[in-house]
């Protein structure tokens, strides 16, 4: 019996924190395997700030693969730490990381082979506090059924505040529930058990309030918020960042130091739920980030530092920070990484210097193929700042060029469908616009298309969903149009899966009724549906079925606005009016300007933080 | 100029993989500072050679690589460093100055290597019997399986050393390096298919004690074959 990539168990790398004993000991877990996991920023920074207090100590799990599943199944062993490599289930908490709801299934797999009842209301003091964090906690009704509690917001804030209530907690010896009705006073704690969900006949929200009855504790159920604000660095210059993160053994998918320069952005895409749940944008100030990067190269002997943010090109000091790193990079052998830049004479500029001689790819991200498109989602980049930025990255030796695309927009027509190909074919035509001894061979370019998720708290979050046979049939459409188009030869055309997508918009925009379908699901077989290798769309479809669930529901209407969402009762700092606007103005097709350039008020500066406070210069 | 290494991988760390080891031990001389020489070209990396890769599921109290580096710290000092960065299980035991000679490299200059092997139950108690008649015979023959067809070896001449240890492991000094390497677990399952017997324990653990450079009157560790800096 064999287990591949056995390294992925054994945890024991280099800065991973070792303790013996401590008061109260979590388990982080991502439900994804080891590589992806690891290379989560956020389980970094939590690790290392619970393992810098004293009185907890934190240990990682994540998922087997299905070889090790196979395994500790049949030989009924329940899952273990990394690093004690003791059982998951006798952990005081264990957090789980619900970045991308495709990982929905592996949270029960996870609990499963802990040996952890699947459903909160069947766990006693015997089991952990199973608690959720991470992006998809802005609506983590289709799972709440599966939890404890939700950690809603950015971490840094309120788990000290949790600790030291679960110690007091248990010093006294409150029951459970008394600890969940004290733990859901803390900001940013949600206690899904506490509230209760009423439906309309047509199936959508009726109402959804906490539950008034009386539960033996020492704080009244009257004192469980209607609303629960996610929490928010407000001082995210000095803010703990991790120093010594743990380096894995086997090659994690980032397998560099991934140093965060700010977090939130200005730019208002309206497809972009991130772009809204993390505002305001907050700067980490130069003098920091180079303390910084200083530190994680001393620390972690990476080959590799990567800035990470949504938008790096809006970072301020920019030109300074890479100055900087110029300095002290190249000489030890350390290439810079600079993602999500905007590409202009700049950045092609700073990416001749920072990056080896082999010319790697350039990627574009105009999201949609026409400027009628670009301006629906508020994408402000236009054709003429696209194919500029493209000749000038050809004529500075580059060929390769990725192009990324969603299909499916709001109020897409078959022109912007077809707008993709023109603008590729137009690409590639200021390719071979440049004499020939001037380019670098052939040009390689990359058009890839995903279908297009409806998320909450975006303006879209109205929005319809296509399903899964009109996706592909615009997939096709894109495709047979490259092939009319004279530089066919020169473009590759990739497009996700379709049913995968509809999935995910189910769970996205989801309520408390589909944990039902989320465990027929994992109950089917169901897991890793996000590896294409592993995804059992039967496994889903018959789970709909038997749960007697339309998925439709959830993502073919059109939602009006007067409808109760079921992720309404969380305050992530945009207002819905504010929403209600956005999605007006992106039926009108009216550009919305970015945060730098007029305040649209959009809620985010009752944080009192970033830029919302920035004077203009 | 050339140093090489000689380190110690233990506990867990039998399953990091060989591929792993390398990026592991590449970002410790980060750490350390050290002054690697870089190869030229389009892509540089550090010029680190090993001896001998170990298998996923072996420890080791005697792994080698060599690397070349334009100046080194004293040798104490740079041993100091490094094992100040070390994950757990990882040990650098020793470093000494080599020839920068292709023919002395660590990979070419593998002779022989010594292991112990564990067992899950304990071994019976005439088993050094066993082994006398085991290293008594002429020849033992295994079948060796190439893309073609199927071939006898006879792997005897490079078994020079095989024997029962007080605490129930089996010691072997087996031929190693590239021109005829001998695995301790082919010597156990030969052992085995010779005794016949139903009361052999399985192995539980393989453990690699030291490489060895030179000729069979005269192994000597990879070690002692540089000098003091």
């Amino acid at each position: 019996m064999s287990v591949e990539k056995p390294e992925r168990y054994i945890g024991g790398e280099f800065n991973a924190v070792m303790k013996d004993q401590a008061e109260v000991r979590f388990c982080l877990a991502f439900p994804d395997i080891y590589e992806i996991g690891m290379s989560n920023l956020g389980l970094q920074i939590l690790y290392g700030m619970f393992n810098a207090w004293e009185d907890i100590a934190c240990e990682r799990v994540f998922s087997p693969w299905t070889d090790l599943d196979r395994i500790l199944r049949e030989k009924d062993i329940p899952l273990f730490a990394l690093e004690s490599q003791k059982p998951v289930k006798d952990f005081d908490f264990l957090g789980i990381s619900l970045s991308y709801e495709m990982a929905y299934t592996n949270i029960l797999q996870l609990l499963d082979l802990s040996h952890i009842p699947l459903h909160a209301k069947d766990r006693t003091w015997d089991n952990p506090l199973v608690i959720g964090g991470g992006l998809c906690t802005c609506n983590p009704e289709p799972v709440a059924e599966f939890f404890d509690l939700f950690y809603l917001g950015e971490g840094e804030i309120s788990y000290r505040r949790l600790f030291d209530v679960y110690k007091e907690a248990r010093k006294e010896g409150l029951s459970r529930e008394a600890f969940l009705l004290r733990a859901a006073q803390i900001p940013g704690i949600y206690v899904p058990s506490l509230y209760e969900a009423t439906y309309n006949d047509d199936g959508t929200l009726a109402s959804f309030s906490p539950l008034k009855d009386e539960v033996p504790g020492t704080v009244s159920k009257d004192e469980v918020p209607d609303t629960v604000s996610k929490t928010l660095v407000t001082d995210f210059a000095e803010s703990y960042y991790p120093e010594k993160p743990v380096i894995p053994f086997a090659k994690a998918t980032q397998d560099r130091i991934v140093l965060e320069i700010q977090r939130g952005c200005i730019r208002g895409c309206r497809f972009c739920q991130a772009g809204f749940v993390y505002r305001p944008l907050r700067e980490k100030p130069l003098a920091r980030v180079s303390a910084l990067a200083d530190e994680l190269i001393k620390n972690t002997g990476y080959e590799e530092i990567s800035l990470s943010s949504l938008s790096s090109s809006d970072y301020d000091a920019l030109p300074d920070l890479l100055g900087r790193l110029m300095e002290v990079c190249p000489e030890r052998g350390i290439n810079i990484s600079l993602p999500s830049l905007r590409i202009d004479a700049f950045s092609l500029d700073v990416m001749n210097k920072v990056q080896d001689v082999k010319k790697s790819s350039l990627t574009f991200a105009p999201e949609a193929g026409s400027q009628r498109m670009r301006d629906i989602i508020n994408k402000g980049l236009t054709e003429e700042e696209i194919l500029s930025g493209a000749s000038e990255a050809f004529a500075g030796g580059w060929n390769k060029v990725k192009l990324y695309f969603m299909l499916g927009l709001p109020l897409e027509e078959e022109e912007d469908i077809k707008g993709i190909t023109h603008l590729s074919e137009k690409i590639a035509r200021a390719f071979y616009d440049i004499p020939k001894e001037k380019r670098n061979g052939k040009c390689e370019i990359t058009v890839s298309t995903s279908f297009f998720v409806p998320k909450p708290f975006t303006p879209f979050q109205w929005a319809p969903m296509n399903d899964a046979e009109t996706f592909l049939k615009k997939a096709y459409m894109v495709k047979s149009e490259i092939r009319s188009m004279r530089n066919q030869k020169s473009i590759r055309y990739k497009y996700h899966e379709a049913y995968v997508s509809v999935l995910e918009g189910v769970l996205a925009r989801g309520d408390r009724r589909l944990a039902a379908v989320i465990e027929a699901a994992y109950k089917n077989g169901a897991m890793f549906d996000a590896w294409g290798e592993t995804f059992r769309q039967d496994a889903w479809e018959n789970a709909f079925t038997s749960c007697g669930t339309d998925p439709g529901f959830y993502v073919f209407r059109d939602r009006d606005l007067s409808e109760l969402l079921p992720w309404d009762f969380i305050d992530v700092g945009v207002t819905k009016s504010f929403l209600k606007r956005e999605w007006q103005k992106a039926k009108e097709g009216v550009v919305t300007p970015n945060c730098r350039e007029a305040c649209q008020g959009c809620g985010a500066k009752k944080y009192g933080c970033g830029v919302c406070y920035e004077t203009a210069v | 100029m050339r140093l090489r290494f000689k380190f110690s991988k233990n506990g867990l760390l039998k399953y990091v993989s060989h591929l792993d080891v390398m990026r592991y031990f590449q970002k410790v001389m980060r750490r350390c500072e050290v002054d690697v020489a870089f190869s030229g070209g389009f892509s540089p990396h550090m010029i680190m050679s090993f001896a001998l890769p170990l298998g996923v599921g072996m420890t080791s109290d005697g792994e080698y690589f060599d690397l070349d580096v334009n100046s080194a710290p004293h040798a104490e000092k740079l041993l100091a460093k490094m094992n100040a960065t070390q994950a757990e299980g990882f040990q650098i035991l020793s470093v000494c100055r080599v020839p920068e000679e292709k023919a002395a490299k660590c990979m070419s200059v593998v002779a022989a290597s010594d292991y112990l092997l564990g067992f899950d139950g304990p071994l019976p108690a005439d088993f050094n019997e066993i082994i006398d008649g085991f290293l008594a015979q002429a020849a033992v023959e295994i079948v060796k399986k190439t893309k073609r067809h199927e071939e006898l070896t006879d792997i005897r001449p490079w078994i020079y050393e095989l024997r029962l240890q007080p605490d129930n492991r089996l010691y072997l000094l087996l031929s190693a390096g590239s021109v005829h390497h001998l695995k301790p677990e082919l010597v156990w399952s030969s052992l085995c298919d010779y005794a016949k017997r139903e009361d052999l324990p399985r192995i539980s653990a393989v453990h690699r004690i030291d490489l060895y450079a030179g000729t069979r009157d005269a192994f000597v560790p990879l070690s002692s074959l540089g000098e003091e800096f």
